[in-house]
């Protein structure tokens, strides 16, 4: 009898950790997914995938995501709305930009206060009709889609126009370079980052637990904090070794990194950010709760094409030129991975560091398969594939109908 | 022995914590009109979803014998097969479809090549000229009233050969001209040998309409009564209908005295958002004074809801006049958000479309109505926000693994719980509750019903809008009754009786001219 209970009590336990298990697995799904991929492409390409000129460049590339991606989950999270026009807007915004500098002398600081403001105007339209006059957000932006990238090609009169300025450069495409430090082959200034950075995140992690343990809350245990705090640790020391490596660290990754954090912290820790989770996860409740919905609406909005003129700035820059079809499809960079990231199709869920999995996890694809040769048709096949398998697994795997 | 078309022995149908039906039996003659009355929840509608197949054989124990054969419907098409349909309360027709292609959705008159439009509009006229309808068979639904909308349904039921046909309140959105055409109606399908049962809570058209007279509550069948000879009494139906006995399911709280009016509602208007010349509320004066539970009564659609709704906030309907003192200060609140700043909450009827964002935690939703008050300078203080929720989830007893849980996973009373325990932390002067225990269990309730009068101790007032009858008058001090927008009655708690509130609603109706002066 005894063995029986024994066994009993064995296999509920097994099984008490099999749930654990695959509870992580979930949570971590596409995690594991972006180093598998990772480990994929390195393979495939001989392990090209590790240069530090590709680790670097794989930021500088998918900026636009990353910041574009802020923006689009809030619209997404108030009930799997998108904007279609963020492409447009970047383009415009690029154009205008483009043109104020080619053909006036206004300092390049002055036209990026300009340009932001031209953003906030057109973010101010988008979210009036949407959140104000209650116009469906796909047909409004759509509509937006069209109107800013013909705007966009009126401004630039159907011509490349390229951008020389030295200042609008160094502002957003250039390296950090500290004197002294960074003279040699290696850039430490980088290195000392990451090392102050990772010092930064343990010693939170150990004070934020003693203040969770004071005050009796309740906290995950202390083997898989420390675990999780250190991977991310050696994960930071690892890049800015790379980034060290290659030029140092890229002005572009200060900007990308500051709108994260700030997204990172509406979303999870005010009461603004809260507001886009309750209207997506039920409208109606959260308007009897005394919250103005339309204000909410209109925020999402307002501030995703905030984001998109910033984003075409930084396009404009990196590339050094704008044209009509700059920022062409760009939307679908952006909303693709706030969905491979985790954020929910119905609204009401998802996270900006799900999106930072998501575009990096794009942008792995991208460009293992471009150092790898394959195809530019072939590459819209696996993304679209991985998209998919993504918002499959996440539907099937949360059993989110939608209706339910 | 009469020749019976449906017999219903035993049927007992549970829902996750209640059970709707509770060995039910109904025996309906062939060629007969067959009323069945009780109030709101009894189980009539539940009854009607298992005779059609709605709720699947299985979902249910009990037999169902139809034309002598015992039947076992999987689906509503396996009842409709057999001749039996069954028209609900809200009409299932799509409004930018023609009257013809609604008759037919879903049993399309098929041609060689696609659908046979000649023979669907030729059949719809015909089933139309049966039902008396004179209309073309492409006019679109949308272009029709409801009276003409609810003869399509029948003439849809009849494309369909019914020979037991079951009308869910047929007349509650028909004005009485409608009503009487369609009874009339019905009266007519009877002589050519159809048999119908229909479920009212006018008591004056069963009268006129019912051969048997079948009475239904708390999920039972207690009565049928004989009307063949047109004679019964409508006092005798309503002694039916709410003669259950009153036992200690309310928790005692002293009488409430004071008479200082904390809430002040006068001459309160409301109309349809989208009709708005239609006046969902109509000129609706009362009162709460401090401590007070303050009870409205009504049918299903006599306006409580939209007249609570429309206090807090203005949140439902368009031109709303009259005025509102909050503490004997007259105050205009323009959305919920001044509503809940002015010391009102509305604990919604519908928790899940309505009350609970069901995807977030208990501790997010709790804090919502009021969030700033875990805030400072707009971020959110975590820890306190759960702290705030554990502290309600042990003074709630609500049942939870922890505040981390999302709410849809929770009970039906335990999301109640947490709805008002969002509404508590809002820390309101004055609640109005909605529907506060419906479909909860009766431990549940009575949990809910300590909450109120903890509530109550602590100094605050409620207005409690239910359609359950007992539980008004075992919580509240005073009664209100509304029916179709207006207040039909005020009673205290002593002179209320659930006979008294029926006849107050029932026979409002009877005095159309009188409306809007009845103070009681």
């Amino acid at each position: 009898m005894k063995g029986t209970i024994n066994q009993d009590a064995k296999t509920l336990e097994s099984r008490a950790n099999s749930i654990r298990v695959s509870a992580i697995l979930k949570k971590y799904t596409m995690v594991i997914a972006l180093v598998v991929v990772f480990i994929f492409f390195t393979a495939l390409t001989g392990g090209k995938m590790l240069y530090a000129q590709n680790i670097s460049n794989l930021l500088l590339q998918n900026a636009y995501v990353l910041v574009m991606g802020c923006g689009m989950l809030l619209c997404i999270l108030t009930g799997g709305n998108v904007d279609l026009s963020v492409g447009a807007t970047l383009c415009l915004v690029g154009a205008i930009a483009a043109q104020l500098m080619s053909n006036t002398s206004l300092n390049a600081v002055l036209v990026i206060i300009i340009c932001l403001a031209i953003s906030a105007v057109i973010g101010t339209w988008q979210g009036f009709w949407i959140g104000y006059m209650h116009i469906p957000p796909f047909i409004c932006t759509l509509a937006g889609m069209f109107l800013f990238r013909g705007l966009g090609r009126v401004v630039l009169e159907s011509k490349t126009v390229s951008i020389s300025n030295k200042l609008f450069l160094n502002i957003f495409s250039s390296y950090i370079t500290v004197p002294g430090v960074d003279a040699g082959e290696i850039h430490w200034s980088a290195m000392i980052v990451g090392v102050v950075v990772a010092a930064v995140l343990l010693v939170r992690t150990i004070t934020g637990r003693a203040k969770k343990a004071r005050k009796g809350y309740a906290m995950d245990s202390a083997a898989s904090a420390f675990s999780k705090v250190i991977l991310i640790d050696l994960l930071i020391l690892f890049y800015c070794w790379k980034l060290a490596n290659y030029k140092g660290i890229p002005v572009m990754l200060v900007w990308v990194l500051g709108i994260l954090l700030l997204y990172a912290f509406i979303t999870s820790k005010t009461a603004f950010g809260r507001y886009f989770y309750a209207v997506g996860g039920n409208e109606k409740a959260t308007k009897l709760s005394g919250i103005d919905t339309r204000k909410v609406y209109f925020a999402a909005y307002c501030s995703m094409s905030i984001l998109a003129g910033l984003s075409g700035l930084l396009v404009a820059a990196r590339i050094g030129s704008v044209n009509g079809d700059t920022g062409m499809s760009y939307e679908m960079d952006a909303i693709g991975s706030c969905f491979i990231g985790g954020a929910s199709a119905y609204g009401g869920s998802g996270t900006v560091p799900g999106i930072v999995v998501g575009a990096i996890l794009l942008g792995v694809i991208n460009q293992g398969m471009s150092i790898y040769g394959l195809d530019n048709n072939w590459q819209y096949v696996v993304k679209g594939a991985v998209l998919l398998i993504a918002v499959i697994f996440d539907v099937v795997s949360n059993h989110k109908t939608g209706k339910a | 022995m009469a020749d019976n078309i449906l017999v219903m022995k035993d049927i007992t149908k549970e829902f996750p914590g209640v059970k709707a039906l509770n060995h039910v039996n109904l025996e309906v003659a062939r060629g007969e009109i067959h009323a069945l009355v009780g109030e709101n929840g009894a189980g009539k509608s539940t009854l009607m979803n298992v005779l059609s197949g709605t709720y699947p054989y299985g979902s249910y124990t009990g037999q169902i014998i139809y034309d002598g054969q015992e039947c076992h419907f999987k689906t509503v098409r396996d009842s409709e097969k057999i001749g039996i349909v069954i028209i609900h309360q809200e009409l299932a027709l799509i409004p930018e479809l023609s009257i013809g292609e609604n008759m037919f959705l879903g049993n399309e008159r098929k041609g060689k090549f696609g659908l046979d439009w000649d023979e669907t509009f030729a059949q719809a006229e015909k089933h139309m000229k049966q039902v008396g309808l004179k209309e073309r068979a492409t006019t679109l639904i949308k272009d029709i009233g409801t009276g003409k909308q609810q003869l399509v349904e029948i003439a849809k039921a009849l494309s369909k050969n019914v020979k037991l046909l079951i009308l869910d309140e047929p007349t509650s959105s028909l004005n009485e001209e409608d009503s009487k055409m369609l009874l009339d109606l019905l009266l007519q399908f009877k002589k050519e040998g159809m048999t119908s049962i229909i479920i009212s809570h006018k008591l004056s058209e069963i009268a006129y309409v019912a051969d048997k007279i079948t009475v239904v509550r708390d999920g039972s069948t207690i009565e049928t009564i004989d009307n063949s000879a047109r004679d019964i009494d409508e006092d005798r139906i309503i002694r039916g209908m709410v003669g259950r006995e009153l036992t200690d399911r309310f928790p005692k709280r002293p009488r409430c005295t004071s008479t200082e009016p904390i809430l002040e509602v006068n001459d309160w208007c409301v109309h349809h958002p989208i009709y708005t010349e239609k006046q969902v509320v109509s000129h609706v004066s009362f009162h709460v004074n401090r401590g007070e539970i303050i009870g409205f009564s009504g049918l299903q659609g006599a306006g409580r809801t939209e007249l609570a709704r429309s206090l807090f906030g203005h949140s439902y309907g368009t031109g709303i006049t009259g005025q509102l003192k909050i503490n004997g200060r007259e105050v205009h609140l323009k959305n919920e958000r001044s509503a809940i700043e002015a010391g009102l909450a509305y604990v919604t009827e519908d928790r899940k479309d309505n009350g609970l964002v069901l995807i977030d935690t208990i501790a997010v939703n709790n804090t919502m109505a009021r969030l700033e008050k875990v805030c400072s300078r707009g971020i959110i203080d975590i820890d306190q926000e759960n702290q705030v929720a554990e502290d309600y989830r042990r003074k709630l007893a609500t049942k939870t693994p922890s505040v981390q849980q999302a709410v849809g996973n929770l009970s039906g009373g335990n999301q109640q719980k947490v709805l008002l325990a969002k509404w508590m932390f809002a820390d309101p002067d004055v609640l109005i509750v909605d529907e506060p225990t419906r479909g909860i269990d009766v431990g549940a309730k009575y949990e809910i019903y300590c909450i109120m009068n903890d509530l109550i101790a602590q100094g605050k007032s409620i207005i409690m809008i239910s359609s359950e009858m007992p539980e008004l008058l075992g919580m509240c001090d005073r009664i209100y009754v509304m029916n179709e927008g207006s207040l039909v009655g005020e009673f205290p708690i002593e002179e209320a009786t659930q006979e008294k509130i029926m006849a107050a609603i029932l026979q409002s109706g009877k005095k159309e001219e009188s409306k809007g002066v009845l103070q009681a």
